[in-house]
């Protein structure tokens, strides 16, 4: 199961005791993040066709574009810490770890899926892996992950929160009240502003007072900013490590603004008459995560022609299988109607 | 020619305080500004200051007087330019709303009735007489201790022991890691609050008052009450949302509102709403081990009441439960909260005209216990639902739905609903006094489905 081999993957990289640069990526963490990033790309696509096929319903938020950033913030961070994201999610659960049949099948809603079916593409979460949604409301989940932080602190267990929002979340009145109470309280917090340019069609010129610095929004809090080149796996892990190892030293919280790009729409119907078709060609041909990586495996001499191939190959497999599964999946029993809205049986217990 | 100094009010429902302190003797110069006493209530500490200079003549009430009426003369002022005194504002005062209790809370006249004694409680247990607001704040007390993953957050929960003095004592027992002031920012904590409880801690949130829970609301509902549902299970939130719900008194629309139906209309959330002591806390006690979130609806002016709490180690009542209070055969009086007030002081009036009333306390609102409300009326074929909220989509509303859809065959008359009027409060007091229901409206109405 490819979530236990990410898994492994990760308790591997634990153990082994960082290079004397650590910002430096090794030929295993190359093509871990390769792999990773593919596995969005290709399950992303996906996702794409099944919804174009009907076989998934409502909203659709893709993150083809954006795979360097969970990526390499996973890479940073450790076994044990929490991810929470908004609706834009089902690369975090992909990184996380978690099972791309049960996120496929989520997306299809069926029994078999992640939320039992009754979550969608915006409402998953695995407590196991440290997932912890998948949220709907634009930025509701930044307290929450401050929540997430607020509770390592609590109970002194060493973890880190990792709370991801869009540029245009980052307008919203409760992400300053989180970032005040994260600063006030040096909860183990970093805030990634996944800056892809549009909150929908708004584009953040359009949006935000000192759109060029979001990463200074924290800045009357005392909390240290800085901007990350979001199309690079190794800026996004090197930039993931300062701010971790700051939170787990008991600083605080850290903002990183990736400054990123959606190639698709905001969700699956939109009509893109917000940029022009040049500008997101420009940035798939120029800034390509999964291509920037690739230049390196072959170029460094890490993975030929051949590997990657196979490494597509794999992929592709993982895929289909997550797809497949999805499709042949049952839908909800009519008896899940009622079920996990209260824990079980204490409705009238107290 | 001397002239009195009076007991000043802290708020409009003060009735009496403690005179605390002198900070002068007789003979005393006092200038305009001078701090002359200290006055004090369950809530809350003041200092009163002179408004005109002179000379303290004589002392009428000794310090350390308890129970000193609003407006008795405490002391008289000599010589020219008689003084005045006067209430000073936030010098260590509480927030604006202050209420001590200004009525003893009726004592349920039977308890004889099916359903109204809690089996939770043995008979024969010993009563100690104790506030709503120590039943609170034990009720947390007791649970911080049994669990560590028990905190309280909020607006001026620890240094300022509470704004209501309902976290009184936390602090000093507890500690700042479980006891945690936090700013002005209901949306943030609140969030934050469901964050910890997705964590695995068990967080208790004050709302200084639900009024301003609604800066809070999408997370009460989006993040706290769906995601057990949208996670397939995977997700919970054990987390209570409590803080004084409705009319106060005297503090106009912003500061009255009863969310009661809101947060009742919400499946994934438990909503509790007691009236007594024993109620607060033995249902307190149930919402914070309860694993789902529970909104936890109090009473300001019920805060000072005095009520029989049971003395148990571990008092639990289930959360779901009606109780009722008084048993009767001719008409059903069903509530929640302060509308107790109104109801069992009817029934005292009703039963002197030889009307029979059973008085319902509803003490959760979801769940809604129907069933206790459906056999009292199929018994008394007869219903008037009381609560001080707004008429329109009210707890009232759906009683009667309940009623009129399982027990309509049952019905001697049609329901009647005794709520506060459809307005935003007013501020002037008749016209305050107008909004709110009363015991005469509730009379009223049984007399009109009793057909007198």
């Amino acid at each position: 199961m490819p979530a236990k081999k990410a898994a492994s993957r990760k308790g591997a990289e634990k153990k082994r005791k960082p290079p004397a640069n650590k910002t430096v990526m090794t030929p295993e963490n190359e093509l871990s993040a390769y792999k990773s990033m593919l596995l969005i790309r290709r399950f992303e696509e996906k996702a794409g066709q099944l919804y174009g096929m009907g076989l998934i319903g409502g909203f659709c938020h893709l993150y083809i574009g954006q795979e360097a950033v969970v990526t390499g913030m996973q890479m940073a961070a450790s076994e044990g810490d929490q991810l929470l994201t908004s609706y834009r999610d089902h690369g975090h659960m992909l990184s996380a770890g978690m099972d791309p049949r049960a996120i496929m099948a989520e997306l299809a809603g069926k029994k078999t899926g992640s939320s039992r079916g009754k979550g969608g593409s915006m409402h998953m979460f695995s407590p196991e892996k440290g997932f912890y949604g998948g949220h709907g409301i634009v930025g509701a989940q930044v307290p929450i992950g401050a929540g997430l932080a607020f509770a390592n602190k609590y109970e002194g267990n060493g973890k880190v929160s990792v709370t991801y929002f869009g540029e245009g979340a980052a307008n919203q009145g409760q992400v300053y009240e989180t970032f005040n109470m994260a600063a006030l309280w040096k909860l183990p917090v970093v805030f990634v502003i996944e800056n892809n340019r549009y909150a929908m069609g708004t584009s953040v010129t359009r949006a935000a007072a000192g759109a060029e610095e979001l990463y200074n929004r924290g800045q009357a809090y005392g909390i240290p900013g800085e901007p990350v080149n979001g199309m690079d796996v190794q800026d996004v892990r090197a930039a993931g490590m300062r701010a971790v190892e700051w939170c787990r030293a008991g600083k605080g919280p850290y903002i990183l603004e990736m400054k990123t790009y959606r190639y698709r729409g905001h969700s699956m119907s939109d009509p893109a008459k917000y940029r022009t078709r040049e500008e997101v060609q420009e940035m798939r041909k120029t800034s390509d995560p999964i291509e920037q990586s690739r230049d390196r495996l072959l170029g460094s001499g890490i993975a030929g022609e051949k590997e990657l191939k196979e490494i597509d190959r794999e992929i592709r497999q993982i895929v289909n299988e997550a797809a497949e599964f999805a499709q042949t999946s049952s839908e909800p029993d009519l008896t899940e109607l009622y079920t996990d809205i209260y824990v079980a049986e204490t409705l009238n217990a107290g | 020619m001397p002239v009195e100094i009076l007991m000043p009010a802290l708020s409009p429902t003060m009735e009496t305080g403690k005179l605390t302190k002198w900070f002068v003797a007789e003979g005393d110069k006092i200038a305009a500004g001078d701090v002359i006493a200290e006055i004090e209530t369950d809530k809350a500490t003041m200092e009163v200051e002179a408004v005109d200079e002179g000379t303290l003549g004589k002392i009428l009430i000794e310090a350390g007087a308890e129970d000193v009426p609003v407006n008795t003369p405490i002391a008289l002022m000599q010589g020219d330019g008689a003084a005045e005194v006067a209430a000073a504002q936030g010098v260590s005062a509480a927030p604006a709303a202050v209420s001590p209790a200004p009525v003893v809370a009726p004592a349920p006249a039977a308890q004889d009735a099916p359903g109204s004694a809690d089996p939770e409680i043995p008979p024969g247990t010993e009563m100690v007489s104790m506030s709503v607001r120590e039943a609170l704040r034990d009720a947390m007390a007791e649970e911080m201790r049994a669990d560590d993953r028990v905190f309280v957050m909020g607006e001026e929960v620890a240094e300022y022991q509470g704004a209501y003095k309902v976290t009184q004592g936390l602090l000093d027992e507890f500690g700042a890691r479980r006891v945690i002031d936090t700013p002005i920012t209901e949306h943030g904590f609140t969030g934050l609050g469901v964050g910890a409880a997705f964590a695995g801690l068990k967080p208790v949130i004050e709302f200084m008052t639900f009024n301003f829970a609604m800066q809070a609301i999408d997370h009460i509902l989006n993040s706290a009450a769906k995601t057990h549902y949208m996670s397939g299970g995977l997700v919970t939130c054990p987390i209570v949302f409590r803080g004084a719900n409705g009319a106060a008194a005297r503090v106009a629309a912003q500061h009255s509102q009863n969310y009661a139906s809101w947060y009742a209309h919400v499946p994934g959330l438990k909503v509790v709403a007691p009236y007594s002591a024993a109620d607060a806390k033995g249902l307190l006690k149930a919402a914070i081990r309860d694993p789902n979130p529970v909104v936890f609806l109090e009473n300001e002016i019920l805060y000072g009441q005095m009520f029989d709490v049971p003395k148990m180690d571990d008092l639990i009542l289930p959360i779901g439960k009606a109780k009722v209070l008084r048993a009767g055969m001719d008409v059903t009086l069903v509530g929640y909260s302060y509308a107790l007030v109104y109801m069992l002081e009817a029934a005292a009036a009703l039963e002197e005209q030889g009307i029979s009333a059973e008085v319902i306390d509803l003490r959760s609102l979801r769940p809604l216990d129907t069933e206790t409300v459906l056999a009292s009326v199929k018994k008394t074929n007869r219903m008037v639902a009381v609560e001080e909220s707004w008429p329109v989509c009210g707890i009232g509303a759906e009683l009667s739905a309940q009623v009129m859809e399982r027990a309509f065959d049952y019905l001697d008359a049609p329901v009647l609903r005794v709520t506060g009027k459809d307005v935003p409060m007013p501020y002037a007091a008749n016209l305050e006094k107008l909004a709110l229901p009363n015991a005469m409206e509730v009379v009223e109405a049984a007399k009109s489905v009793c057909y007198r």
